[in-house]
């Protein structure tokens, strides 16, 4: 069954440089192992392939039942510089969570 | 056993958590961290136009809640409120307490400044991302460690303030201190540096960045509670919060907040030890009370990281408001508009619609027509003139452009740049200065 990452999960955004940190966390830990399979580096590579320009590398936290994707080149040149709206890129959790997935 | 909490976690934070936490929380340590990573080349730029400033803007507020309290109840401070200027910083808080006539001792920790070594040697030292040939470089700090602040412990002052020093370290140097930990003993730093890290931003642990109605819902958020840590000898802690104030402190919290700004859970640099957060276990033990427990370190890094300010021009903005049928379409020509006129004039210029592109930038959108828009425009420019021109552009709509805008805005601010760079650990001298009522 496809659902939206926002019924699943809960994610918080981070900023250093032009780098974006964004954690998920499946509400239910169960669930953890299903996401890991569904939501690759790659995939959220191209579901924010409008914001995020660079490499995106997972890391997997199994003792915390989360994931922390670092995106590349995502912040329009970082907080001090940036033209963009949210420089911080404080709201970009949020598209993270607007991805579809099939969890088996 | 030692009680740690954080009252402030950015320099423009609510002030009455940490009264709250000074008179109610039965605290050894309260850590207000107010320095993010461009607010110390901005103090600089004051500390340049008035040798006595370049310190925290809300220093003086903060300390005269804080002072009658922990004069009586024995409560010591740290803080990175010291920006640009830590000893002007000292001063300050001194003449405040002469003035409620309560006996102080604060000690001012410097060193983090190595402007004078960047420019010694800014030929051989590599900026991440690169500085081009004549930007003009504001300010230099390295991010110094727990030492120094441990040192600062042991003349038995009041009330520490720093400059530049790694936000975790802050929490970590009291640790240190009180239970006797090495600066070898990388497990320890390891697991103090987690607890650090949570504490670090205040209110984001306690339901601060995190609720969502409905979803993930946060009681009382107006008075949302700050967090303490009650943290024993082996570098294990529970967190929790005063009762009776808002917020929720549980695993989802502090899950966020162990992640958050974490570039590899597995080596989390900081200028004590490289933190290994894959082994750090959180568990919910009561009411707003989480245990974290587990963590690992291994060996500090070998240079430091510092923070170089330097001039970027200036960013000019402008809004105006569109709504109502085909409010989208009005909002779009208006920016077309605004951008055939200064397209030729402005090498980076950015059209935003809020409400539909701003934030995701228009790569996913599934919401439809929007019933209200607000164009926004902004560009990199040179000269203070040249970056008005922005919003003057934007506001000439009232009469020149589509129908229906309301509500133009002009912006105009000075643009200081952050890059980092790696420095000897030679480059940073550590000071403690004393200063004492009279």
């Amino acid at each position: 069954m496809k659902r939206k990452l926002y019924e699943v999960a809960h994610s918080r955004a981070g900023d250093k440089g032009d780098v974006l940190m964004l954690s998920l966390i499946p509400y239910e830990e169960k669930l953890y192992e299903p996401l890991c399979n569904a939501v690759t580096a790659e995939r959220v590579k191209h579901h924010l392939r409008h914001i995020v320009k660079g490499e995106v590398v997972r890391y997997e936290m199994p003792n915390i039942s989360a994931l922390q994707f670092v995106c590349q080149n995502a912040l329009l040149g970082g907080v001090t510089t940036s033209l963009g709206m949210d420089t911080h890129g404080k709201t970009l959790s949020y598209a993270l969570l607007e991805m579809e997935v099939d969890l088996e | 056993m030692l009680r740690i909490a954080s009252g402030a976690g950015f320099s423009g934070d609510r002030l009455e958590p940490a009264v709250e936490l000074a008179q109610r929380a039965r605290l050894d340590y309260l850590v207000l961290e107010c320095l993010a990573e461009r607010t110390i080349a901005l103090a600089q730029k004051r500390k340049q136009q008035d040798p006595a400033l370049g310190y925290d803007p809300l220093l003086e507020k903060r300390i005269r809640s804080l002072l009658p309290i922990i004069a009586k109840n024995g409560v010591r401070i740290i803080t990175n409120m010291g920006a640009a200027n830590p000893v002007s910083a000292a001063e300050k808080i001194i003449e405040i307490a002469e003035e409620f006539k309560v006996p102080i001792k604060v000690a001012a920790v410097t060193g983090d400044d190595v402007l004078m070594f960047i420019h010694k040697n800014k030929e051989t030292v590599e900026f991440f991302p690169s500085l081009n040939e004549n930007d003009f470089i504001i300010s230099a700090n390295a991010y110094m460690g727990a030492e120094a602040i441990v040192k600062a412990l042991e003349t038995g002052a009041n009330i520490i303030i720093t400059g530049r020093v790694a936000d975790p370290s802050l929490f970590l140097a009291p640790m240190m201190h009180h239970f006797g930990w090495s600066a070898e003993d990388e497990e320890l730093l390891g697991r103090g540096t987690v607890i650090g890290h949570l504490l670090e931003c205040g209110g984001q642990i306690t339901g601060g960045y995190f609720a969502d109605p409905g979803i993930k819902d946060v009681p009382d958020m107006a008075r949302l509670g700050f967090p303490i840590a009650e943290i024993q000898p082996d570098g294990t802690a529970v967190i929790f919060k005063l009762p009776e104030t808002g917020g929720i402190l549980n695993r989802m919290t502090v899950k966020e907040q162990l992640l958050y700004e974490v570039m590899d859970p597995s080596e989390y640099m900081t200028p004590d030890v490289i933190a290994d957060f894959t082994s750090v276990c959180i568990r919910e033990v009561g009411t707003d009370l989480v245990e974290v427990t587990g963590g690992h370190g291994k060996k500090r890094p070998e240079g430091l990281k510092a923070s170089i300010g330097y001039e970027a021009g200036f960013i000019g903005e402008g809004e105006i408001t569109y709504a109502g049928h085909n409010a989208l379409k009005r909002a779009e020509l208006a920016g077309d508009i605004v951008k055939t006129r200064l397209q030729d004039r402005f090498k980076e210029l950015t059209i935003d619609l809020i409400g539909v592109t701003s934030a995701h930038r228009g790569g996913i959108d599934r919401f439809g027509q929007p019933y209200e828009v607000r164009l926004r425009v902004a560009a990199k420019a040179e000269s203070l003139e040249d970056a008005q021109m922005i919003g003057e552009e934007v506001e000439a709509l009232y009469t020149n452009g589509p129908a229906g805008g309301g509500g133009a805005r002009k912006y105009v601010q000075e643009v200081v740049g952050i890059v980092s760079a790696i420095v000897p650990r030679e480059a940073v001298h550590p000071t403690i200065l004393v200063k004492e009522t009279l």
